[in-house]
């Protein structure tokens, strides 16, 4: 039984179609790496699992959610699905602490005490217990980042999708936040990362995916796929990355 | 023939300032809270009502405030509504000022970079629940130094009440010229009073500015 399941997503922005039908089913803890070219429809496919782009066709279950072209309410879609940004997105107005609390007691109205606490927990998870109090400007990139991830985490959501998590960061910072993806991975997260990061889709996920033009154009595990490409693109991107 | 000391015309003039400040906060805060509402409208996911705000905006920044009050004081009447001057000149202003502000707050909400709204969205936020914790508190910082800046022109703005007949500092400096022929004594004094009201405004919104630009985002 799938946790998530894609079925035939189209998506077009005015003439350009960047998704052409995809199908992507997705097992409670299984770590997918979506990798491929810019402008293959990698983020898109991302953006599209909690509703920050709306599609034109498909449909997208997610543990008895089932969201559709017609969808204009996605709240209970994104409570199960959690998202992490390239660029951070912390509220620079709150501390970490704050950043980490603040969906919790406003959108599922955890008393402050135990949403303090979930929040240190989750600090605590990604090695940033002693920054509770320190405002998003105070901290690296890779810091800033790691709170990033217990912001999410702290909605207990069902499904973490990264977009390109490591791709802003300098590159001293990267395996910081590597690590606590790899420890999530580990304790049996289901994550759906897009990702620059070969080295790390190779040894920490259980399913490539490789994007085309808007297609999935090849789909496997990582070391069989890296190994012997099916396909001439991905024998192309593979060694254009390397 | 009485005559007047300056004493006795400073006095009254004192006396009819406290209605022009009065009728300035009516205006700022009503004009603040329906503002408000104008901003929410005007930002929402729902065309219609984006359209209409729009409308709006445009008619009470497209009209001239004398006739929004003349509208509000003779047009009223005309319909069989009788209102005193100062319902009038309080709802013409409020009404002017929440076009302005909602216009001036939509420009800060909108400098809010997009990653704020979609990291909050996919934290399962609502609209409202992302304006009131994360859009809003950093646009705030943003908003104060113009709106500050604003109410300059709604104190200066309710000299305009006088020719619907509501008594503040203008029309009273009127109604004094004519019992004392000293129009140079009087006007003048009255443009010190207005001067007095509206300069540390201005200085209080540009000191405003330059520290939240020096002060970064908290």
């Amino acid at each position: 039984m799938s946790l998530v399941a894609i079925k035939g997503l189209h998506k077009r922005f005015g003439a350009l179609e960047v998704l052409k039908g995809i199908d992507l089913e997705i097992a409670p803890g299984e770590v997918v790496a979506i990798i491929g070219k810019s402008g293959s429809g990698k983020s898109t496919l991302l953006r599209t699992i909690n509703g920050l782009e709306h599609f034109d066709a498909g449909s997208i279950d997610i543990e008895g959610e089932r969201i559709t072209p017609a969808a204009t309410d996605y709240r209970a879609l994104r409570l199960k699905v959690g998202m992490v940004f390239q660029q951070f997105n912390l509220f620079p107005h709150l501390t970490a602490g704050q950043n980490v609390m603040l969906a919790p007691t406003v959108v599922k109205k955890t008393p402050r005490a135990e949403a303090e606490k979930i929040a240190r927990d989750m600090l605590a998870k990604v090695g940033l217990a002693e920054k509770f109090d320190a405002y998003p400007e105070k901290l690296s990139g890779g810091q800033q980042q790691r709170v990033a991830i217990a912001r999410s985490l702290a909605m207990q959501p069902k499904v973490l999708l990264c977009d390109e998590i490591t791709s802003a960061l300098d590159p001293e910072l990267v395996n910081e936040v590597l690590k606590v993806v790899e420890k999530l991975a580990d304790e049996g997260m289901t994550l759906v990362l897009v990702t620059h990061e070969m080295r790390f889709a190779r040894e920490v996920c259980d399913t490539l995916v490789f994007m085309h033009q808007g297609r999935v154009h090849e789909k496997g595990d990582p070391e069989k796929v890296f190994a012997s490409p099916a396909t001439a693109e991905l024998a192309q991107f593979t060694s254009s990355t390397r | 023939m009485t005559s007047f000391s300056y004493w006795d015309i400073l006095r009254n003039l004192l006396d009819a300032g406290v209605w022009t400040v009065a009728l300035s906060l009516i205006a700022f805060f009503g004009g603040g809270i329906v503002g408000l509402v104008v901003l929410f409208l005007r930002t929402s996911k729902r065309p219609v009502l984006r359209l209409a705000m729009q409308g709006y905006i445009n008619l009470f920044q497209g009209t001239p405030l004398l006739m929004q009050l003349f509208l509000a004081f003779f047009g009223l009447a005309t319909l069989g509504i009788e209102v005193s001057p100062w319902f009038a000149a309080s709802l013409a202003l409020t009404l002017y000022t929440s076009a302005y502000l909602g216009e001036i707050w939509r420009g800060c909400v909108e400098a809010i970079p997009k990653g704020q709204w979609e990291s909050s969205a996919s934290l399962a936020m609502s609209y409202f629940e992302q304006m009131r914790h994360v859009i809003l508190p950093q646009a705030v910082r943003i908003a104060i130094p113009s709106t500050v800046g604003f109410s300059v022109q709604v104190v200066k703005g309710t000299a305009l009440a006088s020719i619907i007949g509501f008594v503040e500092l203008s029309k009273t400096s009127t109604m004094i010229t004519n019992a004392t022929f000293a129009p140079f004594t009087v006007y003048g004094t009255v443009a010190v009073l207005y001067f007095a009201l509206c300069y540390p405004l201005s200085w209080y919104a540009r000191r405003l500015e330059v520290r939240f630009n020096v002060a970064g985002s908290h």
